[in-house]
């Protein structure tokens, strides 16, 4: 529970000392309230007090950082739908390469993986993780770890039951900080010393919360909290029921021994069922995703699905509202106008490149709203479109004077040629029409 | 000590909706969140629904093309052939024919297909509009009327356009598709709106209007969990079913649609077409989807068994 001002007041030493740095110490609570102070601000503050205080400004559930070079930040979340807020720190996707491979299928699926990445509206999307799968016997997992580490620099899951193979990995990777899976609550003190001793982190599985819930208090008291939470195999609307309780317990019943990101490996083998169980398992709140398909196709539904549902409710993307030359724009190209909504813009932007016509997108500052709700909300309308054609000096880059309108807003027609002195074509009303509008157009 | 669950326990109920007449598939009555099994009932699973044009589709890539085959000329072969050959239990017409840019069918041709194709099919129907709004409201409550009895699902009407469509349902039985754009207050007001025509509230369908995978898919996405967390919080007029038309979003986006050579390293254009089409599916289903309206066979088989294996428990 986070304490309010009030509460926190009552807990310090009421002595106005200002040795914080605050007139009083109800200030210097309230300020406590807002995380905008440390609680070492105050000299006096008694041994108990600080202990609640400590208590009551960790996150409900650990931010874990996984790996060494990127980093990946994981749990930390507040809510349990994006509307609420957002959610904050974006499902970590990996690939699963099992020791029982031939050298040369893992070669292949190393590579396949260390080139997952893609750019959608803008943003960078890539896999994250690799996670070596041992069947086989130690000699062969620990050649395997071998070779996967030196071929990638994806961060690390290392999932094997085998205590001294993981010792053993250890002993040759632990720099990168690779995450302990090792698939049940067996031995796990001896795998908690292991993930003490690397300073990386350890997958807590049992199919049993209660046993989940036992296990990370008891990791707890042996300094070890760098979690992350594994409900084992189970039917998906099983899973989805332990993911969906373990974020509520923590988040609604403040239940700290479940305040840990979540881990899930997908079971089914179909290509394509698989991705559709990884899918249902982003949408509810797996932190970390593991499927054997690496499949370009796979991959980017995978990503894209979470950058849908990791992005920001609050605020729309947004792109720089300018003048964008398409290809070997010159000053024949078209001019289409349209909002500078990310997604409004990375479609109209498709559509060109699709078209091989070279053209200029205008996008107009319609604040992130797409052209419906912007014209809604009088944020598109003539006078801007009219004051963005001067701004962007668009006269001066064309030896025409015509612009393309989504044909949404074809009502706009005249009053915008009246405001602007450019003739206006309306376009097609869906991006989809542009290359045949395009193609059509003399 | 044995842990206690985080349960909710709601006070409302989604609406149950029976489409069709004979072979009647019933939607809804979800008491809970989606598969949350162990909180609340949920005595139907979501169903899709094959989605049919009385029209060749003029840009359909040709993953979609190469699965039809012969049958995109023939609107009841094409029904038929989802019936026997893909085991269709809904499917969904849309009748472009009508528009007046897309060949202007009369009134009274439109009818006598959808009565054909009622013959054929031997299962539920939905049937959309051309999506001219005039034109709409001529051929649907022809359709209607032609279809009586059948107790099909037909829209979509808007905020702006609700009227005609609805008193023709009303009149010939039927239940209808109300759809707002991505805007939970407008939603609402629609339901109300056609409520106050005499509508019950369980021959009403919610349109969400979702977008594609990647083409802003979180902004339907939260507006369904948004109403039915109302809904189950006891909201009446958003407690109805969910249809999300995924097809024709999916089907036009970049990703399902481009070769291999136009988007060099993305992979083959057939698998991702399908799994665009299939993962969007999956995400609304999430989200609260009761009626998914698709187009590629297969990735309707693939959402079928992600819901047999969600209801399975």
């Amino acid at each position: 529970m986070a304490l309010s001002g009030l509460d926190i007041y009552k807990l310090l030493p009421k002595t106005n000392c200002r040795e914080c740095g605050f007139p009083t110490c109800l200030a210097f609570a309230m300020q406590l309230a807002k995380k905008a102070v440390p609680l070492d601000k105050c000299p006096y503050l008694s041994k108990e007090a600080k202990l609640v205080l400590e208590e009551s400004s960790l996150a409900p559930i650990r931010l874990v950082v996984i790996g060494k070079d990127k980093k990946i930040e994981l749990g930390n979340e507040t809510v349990l739908f994006r509307h609420e807020d957002k959610f904050y720190h974006p499902a970590a996707i990996g690939f699963i390469i099992d020791d029982n491979s031939s050298d040369k299928e893992i070669d292949v699926k190393i590579s396949k993986i260390n080139r997952l990445k893609f750019e959608r509206v803008g943003q960078a999307l890539e896999a994250n993780l690799a996670a070596i799968r041992q069947t086989s016997d130690k000699k062969r997992f620990l050649d395997v770890v071998k070779k996967v580490s030196a071929a990638t620099q994806l961060e690390l899951v290392l999932i094997s039951s085998d205590l001294q193979a993981q010792k053993e990995a250890l002993g040759l990777i632990g720099a990168r900080k690779p995450l302990l899976h090792p698939q049940s609550a067996q031995n796990i003190a001896d795998f908690a010393k292991l993930a003490l001793e690397y300073k990386t982190s350890l997958v807590v599985a049992s199919p049993s919360l209660e046993e989940i819930s036992n296990l990370t208090k008891d990791l707890k008291k042996q300094g070890l909290e760098d979690l992350v939470l594994d409900t084992a195999s189970k039917s998906l609307a099983k899973k989805i029921w332990d993911l969906t309780q373990i974020r509520r317990l923590a988040l609604k019943k403040k239940d700290r021994s479940f305040g840990y990101p979540t881990l899930v490996i997908v079971g089914e083998k179909d290509p394509y069922l698989q991705v559709v169980e990884a899918a249902d398992y982003i949408a509810k709140y797996a932190s970390i995703v593991l499927l054997e398909g690496a499949e370009p196709w796979q991959a980017l539904s995978l990503l894209t699905l979470r950058q849908n549902i990791y992005s920001d409710p609050q605020k729309p993307l947004q792109i720089e509202p300018k003048l964008y030359p398409i290809g070997q724009a010159d000053e024949k190209s078209p001019v289409l106008v349209t909002t500078n909504f990310s997604l409004s813009y990375y479609t109209v932007l498709g559509e060109v490149e699709a078209s091989k016509t070279p053209s200029y997108i205008m996008s107009v500052n319609t604040e992130g709203m797409s052209v419906l709700t912007a014209w809604a909300a009088e944020k598109f309308t003539p006078e801007k479109i009219a004051s963005s054609l001067e701004e962007f000096g668009v006269k001066d880059k064309v030896g025409h004077k015509r612009i393309i309108i989504p044909g949404y807003v074809a009502v706009m027609s005249g009053d915008l040629e009246e405001k602007s002195g450019w003739q206006v074509v309306v376009g097609p009303k869906e991006a989809s029409g542009i290359p045949s509008f395009l193609k059509n157009l003399k | 000590m044995a842990i206690e669950l985080a349960k909710e326990k709601w006070s409302g109920v989604i609406n149950q909706v029976k489409i069709g007449a004979a072979k009647a598939i019933s939607v809804g009555q979800e008491q809970a969140l989606p598969f949350l099994h162990e909180e609340g009932g949920a005595p139907h699973k979501p169903v899709v629904a094959y989605e049919v044009w009385d029209t060749v589709p003029a840009d359909w890539p040709e993953a979609l093309i190469s699965a039809y085959g012969n049958v995109l000329k023939d609107p009841v072969a094409w029904v038929k052939k989802c019936v026997t050959e893909f085991g269709a239990q809904l499917v969904a017409i849309k009748l472009i024919s009508a528009h007046p840019d897309m060949g202007n069918k009369s009134v009274e041709e439109i009818a006598a297909l959808v009565e054909k194709i009622k013959k054929a099919a031997g299962v539920p129907l939905i049937i959309s509009g051309c999506g001219d709004n005039a034109k709409d409201n001529l051929i649907l409550p022809a359709c209607a009327e032609a279809l009586k009895g059948e107790n099909c699902l037909i829209g979509s009407v808007t905020q702006d356009n609700y009227k005609t469509i609805t008193a023709a349902c009303l009149a010939d039985g039927h239940s209808i598709i109300a759809e707002s754009p991505i805007d939970i207050n407008i939603a609402k007001q629609l339901n109300i709106l056609i409520s106050d025509m005499g509508m019950p509230a369980e021959r009403i369908v919610i349109n969400p209007t979702v977008g594609a995978l990647g083409y802003g898919l979180e902004y339907a996405y939260s507006i369904m969990e948004r109403a039915r967390l109302a809904a189950l919080s006891g909201d009446k007029m958003l407690s109805m079913p969910f249809i999300c038309f995924v097809g024709q979003e999916t089907w036009r986006t970049k990703e399902a649609r481009a070769t291999e050579e136009e988007l060099a390293g993305w992979g083959p254009a057939l698998e991702r077409g399908i799994v665009w089409e299939a993962l969007t599916s999956a995400a609304f289903l999430q989200a609260g989807a009761d009626i998914l309206v698709m187009r590629h066979p297969k990735a309707i088989d693939i959402v079928k068994k992600n819901i047999e294996e969600l209801m399975r428990g």
